[in-house]
This record gives structure tokens, sequence and C-alpha cells, in this order.
């Protein structure tokens, strides 16, 4: 151990350390200056902040953006709101607040109690809201008995309000209490129990947008918990302006056409995929959510027989029906198993094996081309064609025109909808098809489920000449200061394998169906408009082999079929598609389409022919088509139609 | 193996320090978590602190020597742990510091300090240096050694460890010595790469520098925090609140009140007398370490003993700058007072390499 200092100059090291010895002293005297500056210069003051001005953070809600419409009309705004809130700390004497409060608001001692138990993990100084909401009338006696009873607060918030209610429910959703869960996921966003969050609709999917930047101030307070001097303050900031691509005026026209009825209606713009309307009924009330639901309420929404709280347009899947044949003619077209000219004897039934598939026609169509195949909404025909097609090749062009998948809208839940095909049986059933089944598929009954927005989105491109885009809400999203941080880009999601030639055969065959003679779609005629489109009725429960289809008021209501329309309009230049559902409403032409009129009248207001016979002819219509859908023209009155109109 | 002569000459200075810092802090930790939900965390401090003590003596009585053999080992099971960590450790607040060995979690961060010492006092004592200084060339391995574990601490991430890695390393490389051109040079050099550097950082580590810098900037954050450390340590005044009596420790106006602002809750309920008794205790600690290098036997125990007095010198000045307001708020305990079982071992571990060194200094 003779290296004792190496090869360094013999106490070199040594004087380092009396250097460093030097460091660490005046860097400890630095500190120790430090201290006493702060204990001893200036220790009464910030005594004194600490014992009667405690710095307290008031945290301070920025107000949501607007939601509006496509053209700026406000569809859901905020109003200021009081709540009277409690910060413990600052109590002097709980049991005269226990008296006080009662006496002056509608609040029980056992609610005070409950309220501050619960918050027994808030940080200090925080307040405790105790009921929210306030009217003016308790807003004044709080304020006359406030100095009685240190501790008290009064708090402002902003607060959600939806003008239009129950009518646009389901595309805004609503807010509600942050939960423990979504706080920790959220970390990164700052959100503190307490807060509101989107939780539905828009308000969820956009929550980044819309929430805004929470402020607060810094403030001193004194003994009592009054606030003395503002130290510093940080103005919260409004949301982002959420510019929807809804319509409102065709909205509350949908909302209001569905009034007492159950099911959906959706409305795109079929040139980019902007939804205009979109009403699932029965609907909810978005209001009852801003001040946080009750359980009571919230148990009577979700238990609703109805569905009150699901959104169908998206999550409901239900048979597609006629509004299906479109596209079983497509693929026969497509595939060459028919042409344009291809003329099939459409009976008033169709045997299979030792079967009988009867039509909706007592009979029958006689000699038909796809054309009339589908302006009458022949079932006969599309069970022949259906079969030669087979299954596979029938779900192949199902899928091409975005059944069976989500078409992919920015809201939570959307459903798939159902295409089968052999491969889907074997895998789900493990038993092969029969094409006995395929009949029912080409009629769009079976196993094969849309959801309305799926079957819109194909007739959308049935209008615009072939292109499927994704059907999107948001027009723009801009800043207060008028800055756009997002705006509306059309995506096409696919087109749908059908040749021009052939989708102008479809678009004309959809006009024949409103506007030719024999049309099962004439109610949706309007003066002016060229409405083309197809209707529906969708068998809810399996009949017994050939028992007679009942008029829907004879059937009990669970058991009634489904109504369907599904359209758009103007034929020449589409400018909106429109799907109607009518849950349990019977035949299409009598339930959906009249539904979807109002939609496109409402929508296309201004290309209205001003004709004084309307009201007349809306009358008319409507008993002739339940004549011709049930008795049909013929003189013939058989056994009613069995499958679809 | 064990000397009578070793008893004799056994450092009671650093024992007793070692011994009354720590049972100050269980004292402190005590009162500011008296009101919180979890209120034992002075029982598991006090248990900490008996097996830090087994700890110190343990070290003590292996003669350091065989630090020189050791230290690669201890070095490459140190790179290891950190590894381990960043791939397999669990994630506390947003950053991956501990390694669950089922009973107990650990830091391996912390003993990486004392691996960066032992390997570095090591290669110091072993090395030729020139009688200049290290050049540029000389300084690359030493570089090398101590910034691997400091970037692996940085990507966990944990500033502060990393800052005070890295502090002892600048440390022990200027006690080395090196050419004044090439410190000179490695200043400028550096300078313009702390933008640089700025981008990597976390967001609330940049939210803590800015208000530092400018603590306007986040009033109810950050900013917040400093303002109730700086209050509680100036209410002490001069004889404190008293013991428990303190309110803005145990209200919850400071955050980690048992842990990095451990000390403004000394400073509030002992005042100026209980902070600057503390404060003189540290000295004494720094001063003893650095005079037991004066007085070591070999350049081993030198420099081992000049680190950990500069692990535990940057330690007690940045933690007690940052509450003060005076440094940014980077998160670096104090040793000996502030709570966590890494931390105290780790101190400990050190307390026991100068004993060691100190009780040796007369064996040739």
């Amino acid at each position: 151990m003779s290296i004792y200092l190496g090869n360094n100059k013999p106490g070199e090291l040594k004087t380092r350390l009396y250097v460093a010895t030097g460091i660490a002293i005046s860097l400890f005297f630095l500190l120790a200056i430090r201290l006493w500056y702060f204990q001893i210069f200036k220790g009464t003051e910030f005594k004194e902040l600490s014992e009667n001005n405690r710095v307290r953070l008031v945290r301070e809600s920025a107000p949501r953006g607007l939601i509006l419409d496509r053209t700026s009309k406000i569809i859901v705004e905020n109003r200021p709101a009081f709540h009277l809130a409690i910060i413990p700390e600052d109590v002097k004497d709980w049991s005269k607040i226990k008296r006080v409060l009662p006496n002056i608001i509608s609040i029980t001692e056992n609610d005070i109690e409950t309220k501050v138990s619960k918050a027994n993990n808030r940080p200090s100084f925080q307040a405790i809201k105790l009921k929210d909401d306030l009217t003016w009338e308790e807003i004044a006696r709080i304020e006359t008995f406030r100095l009685d009873i240190p501790g008290i607060v009064l708090t402002i918030e902003p607060r959600r309000i939806y003008p239009f209610g129950n009518t646009v429910a389901h595309i805004i959703g609503y807010l509600g209490e942050i939960d423990e869960r979504q706080i920790k996921k959220l970390k990164k966003a700052n959100y503190i129990p307490g807060d509101f969050i989107g939780k539905y609709g828009i308000e969820y999917q956009l929550e980044k947008y819309l929430r805004g930047m929470n402020g607060g101030r810094q403030i001193e307070v004194d003994a009592m918990g009054r606030e003395i001097k503002l130290l510093k303050k940080i103005t919260p900031i409004q949301g982002y302006h959420v510019h929807l691509t809804i319509d409102l005026d065709t909205q509350l026209a949908a909302s209001a056409a569905m009034q007492d009825k159950v099911g959906a209606v959706i409305a795109l713009d079929p040139h980019n995929g902007k939804i205009l309307a979109s009403v699932s009924a029965p609907s909810f009330d978005p209001n009852s959510f801003a001040a946080g639901i009750d359980k009571e309420q919230w148990n009577n929404l979700i238990t609703n027989p109805f569905h009150v709280m699901e959104a169908k347009t998206i999550q409901g899947q239900y048979p597609p029906a006629s509004t299906f044949k479109i596209i079983t003619a497509a693929a026969a077209l497509e595939d060459a198993v028919i042409t344009p000219s291809t003329k099939i004897y459409a009976g008033e039934s169709f045997w299979f094996g030792n079967k009988e598939f009867r039509d909706w026609k007592a009979g029958g169509h006689g000699i038909i081309d796809v054309h009339r195949a589908i302006v009458e909404s022949s079932d006969t025909f599309f069970y022949q064609v259906g079969l030669k097609l087979g299954i596979d090749r029938l779900a192949y062009y199902a899928k091409g025109f975005g059944l069976g998948r989500k078409t992919g809208i920015n809201l939570i839940n959307e459903k798939p909808g159902l295409i089968p095909s052999s491969k889907w049986k074997k895998d789900t059933y493990g038993t092969k098809w029969y094409e006995g089944e395929t009949i029912s598929v080409s009629v769009g009954q079976g196993y094969v489920t849309t959801t309305p927005l799926q079957i819109l989105n194909a007739y959308a491109a049935i209008a615009n000449g072939g292109k499927l885009y994704l059907p999107q809400l948001v027009n723009m999203v801009e800043t207060q200061a008028g800055q756009i941080i997002w705006s509306f880009a059309p995506q096409e999601i696919g087109r749908i394998p059908v040749s021009p030639s052939h989708i102008k055969i479809l678009q004309d065959a959809l006009k024949g169906v409103v506007n030719e003679e024999g049309g099962t779609g004439q109610i949706v005629r309007l003066p002016g408009i060229v409405v083309a489109g197809k209707t529906g009725t969708a068998q809810v429960v399996k009949l017994k082999e050939n028992s007679p289809r009942r008029k829907p008021k004879d059937t009990p209501y669970e058991q009634r079929d489904h109504a369907w329309f599904v359209g758009f309009a103007p034929v020449e230049n589409p400018e909106i598609a429109v799907a109607v559902i009518v849950e349990h409403g019977g035949f299409g032409a009598e339930a959906a389409a009249p539904v979807a009129r109002e939609v496109i009248k409402a929508y296309l207001k201004s290309k209205l022919k001003p004709e004084t016979i309307i009201p007349k002819l809306e009358e008319n219509i409507q008993i002739d088509i339940y004549d011709s859908e049930t008795t049909t023209s013929d003189d013939t009155v058989a056994g009613e139609p069995n499958f679809n109109d | 193996m064990i000397d009578r002569r070793l008893l004799v000459h056994f450092d009671w200075v650093i024992f007793l320090l070692a011994t009354s810092l720590s049972i100050i802090g269980i004292i402190n930790i005590y009162s500011a978590t008296m009101m919180d939900s979890n209120t034992n965390l002075y029982e598991k401090q006090l248990i900490w602190f008996l097996i830090g003590l087994a700890f110190l003596s343990l070290v003590t009585f292996i003669n350091y020597i065989h630090l020189e053999r050791l230290a690669y080992p201890i070095y490459i099971l140190s790179i290891t742990l950190l590894l381990i960590t960043l791939i397999f450790g669990h994630t506390a607040s947003g950053a991956k510091r501990w390694l669950n060995l089922g009973f107990v979690s650990f830091q391996p961060s912390e003993f990486a300090k004392i691996a960066i010492i032992i390997i570095l006092a090591k290669y110091f004592s072993t090395t030729r240096i020139p009688l200049k200084g290290l050049s540029l060339k000389g300084l690359v391995w030493p570089s090398v050694l101590a910034f691997v574990p400091c970037i692996l601490i940085a990507k966990q991430p944990d500033m502060g460890t990393a800052i005070i890695a890295f502090f002892i390393f600048a440390s022990m490389v200027i006690f080395a010595k090196v050419r004044v051109k090439v410190l000179v040079g490695i200043i400028l050099v550096s300078l313009p790469l702390i933008p640089i550097t700025w981008r990597f950082l976390k967001d609330y580590q940049k939210a803590r520098l800015m208000s530092f810098l400018d603590p306007t900037l986040d009033p109810l954050g950050t900013g917040y925090h400093i303002l109730q450390s700086k209050i509680a340590i100036g209410s002490g005044k001069i004889l404190g609140n008293g013991f428990t009596h303190g309110t803005q420790g145990q209200l919850r106006f400071l955050p980690e009140h048992h842990t990095d602002f451990i000390f403004s809750v000394l400073a509030e309920e002992w005042g100026f007398i209980g902070s600057f008794t503390v404060l003189t205790l540290y000295l004494s600690l720094v001063l003893w370490g650095l005079n037991i290098a004066q007085n070591a036997k070999d350049k081993l125990g030198a420099f081992l003993a000049f680190g950990v007095s500069a692990m535990f010198m940057w330690h007690i000045v940045i933690n007690i700058g940052m509450v003060t307001g005076m440094l940014p708020v980077v998160g670096v305990p104090l040793p000996f007072m502030s709570y966590g079982g890494s931390f105290l071992l780790t101190t400990m571990i050190g307390a026991g390499i100068l004993t060691n060194i100190s009780m040796r200094r007369f064996m040739f």
C-alpha cells in the first residue's frame, strides 16, 4: 500500500479537499441565509399568511363550446347556474348550519351530512357542493344569511342547456359526472371529481374540443373563508364550437314525424356522406342529465321497453325486407343472371321443393322485367332471381353495398348488421346452407339484418352513381376566435360493385316505385320534386305456413311488421337520401313513407311547388296505396299477402 | 478479519450524525402524515432505519480494499437492475422506478449512485492521471462509466436522481483534476445543448422548470406548491409552531410532505432553531466526510470518501434549495430524513463507506 497519493504531487489532493470544504461551507451558508430570510426576516409575514390568510385555489369551470347546425343555428348552449357549497374548514358552528340551511332552502340535515362525509378525501379548503342550480329566491336567502353561517359559499358554474330537448338527443348525447375510472384514464387532461364530461353522442366524441380549459383563481381568504384578495387568475377558456352537418329544420321535421312512433329516421347528403338528420324514437331529454341524473330517472330510461337510450339509426338491426331487393337486382344484373329486358313470370306463389313461397300480391304480377319487379316490389320475381344467384354471390354484392359491417360513423356502439353466407352458416351453426334460405334472403328476410344507416348509405351510393361515403356528423370545429381547427372532408370508403349502366337502371326503377302506376311508394310524391325510393315491410315473427298476412290493426303490437322507406330526391341530382323505419308500423308505404316525405319536404322546401291540392292528394294517396297493397288492383280478393309488399 | 484496533477507531461521529438525522426524520414523518389516511409511514421508516443500521455495520466491517476488486461486479449488477427496472419495473405516477421483489419494492436508481462512486473511485485511484490533469481523451472512459447509469435513470424518468448522479460524477472528475482548457471547453460546448435537452423533457418537468423561472406561469400547479412550501418554512419563525402543530404541512397544503418536502415540515414546526440545527448537522456530516477523505490512507479511500461526501452535499443543497424556492423542483430527497426505504438504505451504506475508510486510516 505504498501508492499513497500515487503519482499526484503530494498534497495536491489535499489542496483540492480544502477547496471542496470551502465550497461546501459557502453553499450551506447560502442555505442558512435563505432560512434566516424566510423564518426571521419575513417570518411574521409568512406566519400571517398561514394563519389567517390562507392562499386558496378556486377552480373556474370553462363553459363548453356551442354545438350548432349546418346553418349555424345553435342547438346546444350554456347558461350560468349557482350552486350552494360548503368549506368544512371554515365552518365555525356545524349545528347552526344544520339548523339554518334546511329552513331557508330545500335541503335536509341528512343531505348535508352525507354530502360532507362522502367528500372526505378532497384536498383541504376545497368546497363541497351541497345543492346545485339554486333558484333566484334561494340565492337571495343564502346571501342574506351567509355571514351568520361561515363556511357556506355560493359558486357559479356554466350549465349545459339543450333548447331542443329530446329532438336531437341521440346525436348530441349528454353529459354526466366523471367517474374514478375516467379520471384515471384521462389523467393528463386534469379532470377532478365533480367535473362533467360528455358521456354519449357528440358531447362524448368531441369532448376534447368542447371542453375548453378550466381556469382558476389563487386567492387569499380571511379567517371566515371570504375572499379578500385575488392573487392570480387564469381565465377559463370556453371550448371550441362544433358545427354539425345536421340541418336543424330537417331534424325537427323528422322528429315531429316520428312523434308517437317507435323507430328511426336518418338522412344524409348522398354527395358527401354528411348526416342531415338523425332521429331515434322514442327519445330522451338530455337536459335531465345536465345536472346529474338521479338513479330513478336513469332506471326509467334504461328499462323503457322501447329502448329509449338506443340510437336505433346505428344500433337497431332490422331485416331490410323489400328495400334489399334493389341489391338482389343489382347482383342479378351484374352476374348476368338476368338482363334489363329479361322477363320472368312472377306469379302469386313460387314453389321450391314442396314448399310454397307466396307473393304479397294476390294474383301475382304476371310476366315482368326487373324494372317492374322493383316498382311493384314483386316477391316471386326475386325469389327466382336470388335462387339463381346463390347465397354467396348475393352476400358478395350486399357486402359491396357496405352491408354487414359498420359504416365507421364516429359514434359509439354502432352495430354491423348481418349478411349471411354459406361459410357464415357453417361457422355459426355448423350446418350447410339450404337454398330455401336463399329465397328469404333475396327479399331481405331470413338471417339478413341491417341498420337504418347502412341501408341508407347503400341507397345514397345508388343515388350518387356508386360511391360509398363515410357518414359524418361534423362540418367543422372552430375556436372562439373563429379559427378552424377541423373541417369536413368527404371520405370515400368504397364503391358499389355495379356498372354505371346498371346503376341507372336501379335509379329508374326506384323513381318508378314512387312515380309510376302500380308503384308501392306513390305516397311520397311531392309537387315539383321527383322522389325515388323503395318501401319495405319487415316480418317480425315467422308466420305459419300459408297463414294470411293480417292487417296491422288486427295484430298484437309486438307482432306487427316493421315499416321501411328508403329513398332520395331529387332524382336528377340527389341532395338528400333518407331512410325511415317504423317499428311495428305495419306496411312500409303506410307508416314509413309519409315520414320520409316530411323529411324530404323540410329539406327541399325551396324547391317545392306550391300546389293547393297537396292536402287532398295526400289523403287520396294514403287510401290508394293501402288498397293497392292489401286488396290489389285486381278484383280477385284472395288470401292476403304472405311475404313482403 | 475484525481487528480489535478497528473497534477502537470506529467513527462515532458519522454513526451519531446518521442516527440522529434519521430519528429527526422519523419524528417529522410522524408529524407530517398524522392527518393522512396512511399514518403508519413513520413505523415503516423506523424499520428501514434499523435495517439501515445493519447495512451500515456490514459495510463498515468489510475492508473497503475489496471494493476495488468488486467495483465492476457491483457496477454491472447495478446496470442490470436498472435495465430490468426499465423493462419490468412497475409504474407509479408516470415513472418506472420501482422493482417489485414480492415482499418489498425498491429503487435500483438509488443504489446506482453508490455503484458510480465505487467504479469512479477505483478508476481514478488506479489510473495514472497526468500532472496537468485529465485530457479530453482521459475523460472518455469515466464519462462512459457514469453516463450509462445516468441515462438509464433519466429514462425512468427520475430526473432528480439522474442529476445527483451527474453531480457526483462531475465532482469526482474535477477532484481527480481535469485540464482547465478541457473544462472550459466542455462548458462552452454544453451551453448550446440546453435548448436541445429541453425537447426531451416530459411536460411535467418542463412545467416545473418554467414555474421555477417564472412562478406566475403556473400559479395553480407547481408554483402553488413552492409558495406553500415557502409559507410553511417562513411561518415557523424562530421557535416554530411546535411538534405536530404545523398547519401547512399537515393540512395537505404541501405536496409530498413526508418525502421531498420534509424539510418544510421541520422548518414550520421547529422554526429557525430547528432548521439551523439540522443544517449544521448536515454540514458537519459533509465536512467530516471530506476530512475522512483527507486522512484516508490511500487514493481509493480518498476518492470513495470524497464521492460519498459529494453525494450527501448535493442531495442536501439541492433539496433544501428546492423547498426554499432557490432551485427548481426536481424531486431530490433529503438524506436520512425523507421517507423512502431504498433512499435511506443508500445513505446508510454511504455512511458505512465513510466509517469504513475512517477506521482503517491507520492500518497499513
